[in-house]
């Protein structure tokens, strides 16, 4: 497991000016410490920042990363195409932890942390419907959002917006 | 000793003048608001923009005892079998006002997940354009409707006369429903996306489109 | 008439797989469709819907009842409190929704009930699925703003701002003070606006149908100053990455002070209407009642979090904008049921207005939105005049501008809970994977622990409580 700061890193966009705008994150919350665990530390870390303080998982989702393989992560962190984000939130040390863990394409299967954090029911049914991995250990491992006979996994780089063609047919590109 | 005979007391008219005036002025909707739109529709029910004055305060939610459903907002594929059977469990004479652009024509939610338009699923009278409309425009509506109701003829059922739109809510004409050659001179060539499959883009198709398949068949 | 019915054509039935949850009958015959029968199966949603007791394990049955919630140590579910045995004939899993006249959007509710009473509940949601998240990552930033501020759409300034905050992040920028404080000042009228809203459609729902004409005729007054503002009533589109679209219009100390001594004085009114009477007390006092623990393990947040004696408000604790420089209180409930969140929600309202007073006081001037020329575009009159700022508007417009590599998770208190966007950038200017974490789509996950044990009539004004809207749960 490795940690690193806020996952911000440069580009190759012209660099806008940052003093003021650090602190500001600061004041937001939005520059928190963000861990990095494997699958198989995965509950083990989330159960430790639980312990540490941790009262509520503020939101957990999940990125598919297919048409973006090249982003910047920690040594020591092997890119997978799916990843899960978990938001963690300390009330009483008012402060925020992000855990992001990857998740290979073709076993898109994670523990859940429904028993650490019951409000995560919801969100990881959401993540299954959307892009298709499942929790193990979750109590109702359906879809949520979409109807029950949906086939495919709508968030997926690989699915389409599903744009039906207006006016005039056979016209191209985005908006 | 006929009418002329008679000097007070009475009021003459047809029928069918008649009939329409009271479908006119109490046609009371049906509560389907989805979206953002049903907002505006409650402010439209409320005392600054008060559609009482028009007899339609009165906002039934049992789909029985409604003559309008206004359709207000966007209506999903997991809605769109709802918003079938609720409009199927209508009695006759019923009219559908399709408020904003999302009902209309799916709006700016041009996606997998919105029906692009209401009209694909059930036979609309009147389109309120707007995101929201305003409770004037929404107003502006129903009073159109209302013209229409007065003006049209009482026993003409809707989606008979579409021209050459194709048919996709099955409730035209005698022979069932459309006809295949009728559909496919309006085919794409490049995406196939014909109009009775809007669908045929996207990848992932939903394996049902319920509501074109299944409304063809069923009794008026 | 020849046989054109495609539905007998076309292969056995859709939902032919699925048995029916009540009867465990299989609609294999075509012919079954398109009769009363076959329409009753369309609406099926097969799993994803509550099963009667003879199909639910134990296990989940005692879930159902909270026993895997963190309760603290020495604290149990009575055993005896779920009854296991309990057979089918017993009880009736009846359906409310999705369209129900309850103006609380396109929920469905299966509830589970012994008589009157409710035993299990399970919402069933994505009625209103639009697929903003999948929207977003097709449209610019600038364009970005139209898309969110159509999830929560009862206060849709709050979903404009939470994705602004997310950009300018990601951007670094330091945004002017006067642009910090007219978002201010708008989402504070947003929140009273949503309030109200929630008052009278809370009213409604406890069979107060005069509350709801209150509150629509306050609202209407807020509504006409966005549109004088803005040019909206609602989805506004006004709080974009860079600042705000406009300046606030001249007069609006005025127009604004005028709704703060209008609305003050009628919620006196209002208070004296439902708080001191006692059908309203009786039915919203120790319905839906919520503790601290069970709070916080279900990750609700808002109103709810703060009945139930928490005090958490992230305008208090982590201040976004300016609300480290204007004083106004948290309010925080006891007991954790519907009265005490009718009384934070009517007090937010109070507190919203002082602080939209001590914004038109403390109002600096300056740019409403950042001069920096990546970012926002030119003013329309400099456009006849410099060719570099028709280029600027020019590309700010049709490509977008572009946001360095990262992700951040920014969360504001939106009326409803806490409100975050989780955007991952790559460069590029259009969002990567844009994530609206909803309180409305979190708080729902209480109902069933709030609803079990209570009355039928209980579960609407229950509901009405959470204060959820569907856009937010669904996108």
């Amino acid at each position: 497991m490795t940690t690193a700061a806020d996952g911000d890193t440069a580009s190759d966009a012209p660099a806008p000016a940052r003093s003021g705008g650090s602190s500001a994150r600061r004041r937001l919350g939005t520059a928190p410490e963000v861990l990095f665990p494997t699958r198989g530390q995965y509950v083990d870390v989330v159960s430790a920042l639980r312990d540490e303080g941790f009262e509520t998982c503020s939101d957990l989702c999940a990125v598919d990363y297919l048409t973006h393989p090249g982003r910047t992560l920690p040594d020591g962190v092997a890119p997978e195409r799916f990843e899960v984000v978990v938001n963690l939130l300390s009330l009483s040390q008012v402060r925020r932890v992000r855990v992001r863990v990857q998740v290979p394409a073709e076993d898109a299967v994670v523990a859940t942390l429904f028993d650490l954090y019951p409000g995560t029911e919801a969100m990881e049914r959401e993540a299954y419907d959307l892009f298709g991995i499942v929790f193990t250990g979750h109590p109702d491992m359906t879809r949520i959002l979409l109807p029950e006979d949906w086939e495919g996994h709508p968030l997926r780089k690989d699915y389409g917006v599903g744009r039906v063609p207006v006016q005039f047919k056979g016209a191209p590109g985005p908006r | 000793m006929g009418l002329e005979d008679l000097q007070h007391n009475f009021l003459t008219g047809r029928l069918e003048d008649l009939v329409k005036w009271a479908r006119t002025y109490s046609m009371w909707p049906a509560t389907f608001g989805l979206a953002c739109c049903a907002i505006e529709m409650m402010s439209v029910g409320a005392a600054d923009f008060d559609v009482a004055r028009f007899g339609m305060e009165v906002f039934r939610a049992s789909p029985r005892q409604a003559d309008l459903m206004i359709v207000a907002g966007r209506v999903s594929q997991k809605m769109a079998p709802v918003l079938r059977q609720v409009y199927d469990q209508m009695m006759e004479p019923k009219w559908v006002l399709s408020m904003g652009v999302c009902a209309s024509s799916g709006g700016m939610f041009n996606n997998y997940a919105i029906v692009q338009g209401v009209d694909q699923i059930v036979p609309v009278d009147v389109y309120a354009p707007g995101c929201p409309p305003t409770p004037e425009t929404l107003m502006h509506a129903i009073l159109t409707l209302h013209e229409k109701v007065r003006t049209d003829d009482i026993t003409r059922r809707r989606g008979l006369d579409l021209g050459d739109r194709p048919d996709t809510t099955g409730l035209a004409s005698d022979q069932g429903g459309d006809t295949d050659d009728a559909r496919e001179q309006d085919v794409d060539p490049t995406t196939g996306w014909t109009p009775d499959r809007p669908d045929a883009v996207h990848l992932g198709t939903p394996k049902r489109n319920p509501i074109i398949a299944r409304s063809v068949g069923e009794p008026l | 008439m020849t046989d054109s019915d495609p539905t007998t054509g076309a292969g056995p039935h859709p939902d032919a797989d699925l048995p029916d949850p009540v009867s465990g009958e299989r609609y294999d015959d075509p012919s079954a469709v398109g009769t009363a029968t076959g329409l009753v199966v369309e609406t099926s949603e097969g799993a994803q819907e509550l099963f009667p007791r003879t199909q639910t394990s134990p296990d989940e049955l005692r879930r159902e009842a909270g026993a895997v919630l963190r309760l603290p140590e020495g604290v149990v579910v009575d055993p005896s409190d779920i009854d296991v045995e309990q057979t089918d004939d017993e009880t009736m899993i009846i359906n409310m929704g999705p369209q129900h006249p309850s103006t609380h959007g396109v929920l469905r509710l299966m509830i589970e009930l012994d008589g009157e009473t409710v035993l299990r509940t399970k919402p069933v949601i994505g009625y209103l699925h639009t697929g903003m998240e999948k929207t977003a990552e097709e449209l610019t930033y600038v364009q970005g703003s139209t898309n969110v501020t159509r999830m929560d759409y009862l206060s849709p300034l709050h979903n404009e701002l939470v994705l602004s905050l997310a950009v300018e992040a990601l951007l670094g920028i330091e945004m002017p003070p006067r642009s910090d404080w007219i978002r201010m000042l708008l989402v504070e009228l947003n929140r009273v606006s949503s309030h109200l809203m929630w008052m009278a459609t809370n009213g409604m729902d406890h069979a107060s149908t005069s509350m709801m004409i209150y509150g629509f005729r306050e609202r209407e007054m807020v509504l006409a100053f966005f549109e004088k503002t803005t040019g909206l009533r609602m989805n506004h589109n006004f709080i974009r990455p860079g600042g705000t679209a406009a300046d606030l219009p001249d007069g609006w100390e005025d127009d604004v002070t005028v709704i703060c001594d209008t609305i003050l004085p009628r919620l006196d009114e209002y208070d004296e209407l439902l708080t001191g009477q006692p059908v309203f007390r009786q039915r919203s006092e120790g319905v839906g009642n919520l503790s601290a623990e069970e709070a916080l393990a279900l990750s609700l947040t808002g109103p709810l979090l703060r009945s139930t004696g928490v005090p958490w408000d992230l305008r208090r604790t982590m201040p976004y904008l300016r609300y480290d420089e204007v004083e106004f209180d948290v309010i925080v409930g006891t007991f954790g049921d519907n009265f005490d969140r009718y009384s934070i929600r009517l007090n937010e309202i109070r507190e919203s207005i002082r602080i939209i007073r001590q914004i038109v006081e403390k109002m600096p001037a300056g740019d409403y939105r950042v001069q920096d020329k990546k970012v926002t575009p030119p003013p329309r009159g400099r456009i006849d005049e410099s060719m570099e700022a028709l280029i600027h508007h020019f590309k700010v417009f049709t490509e977008g501008f572009r946001v360095p590599e990262g992700e951040v998770y920014v969360a504001t208190e939106s009326p409803r809970g806490e409100l975050g966007c989780y955007l991952v950038s790559d460069g590029s200017p259009k969002p990567y994977r844009m994530h609206i974490r909803g309180p409305s789509f979190v708080n729902l996950q209480a109902l069933p622990l709030m609803m079990r044990g209570g009355l039928l009539a209980d579960a609407v004004v229950v509901t009405s409580s959470v204060d959820p809207v569907m856009g937010e749960v669904d996108r």
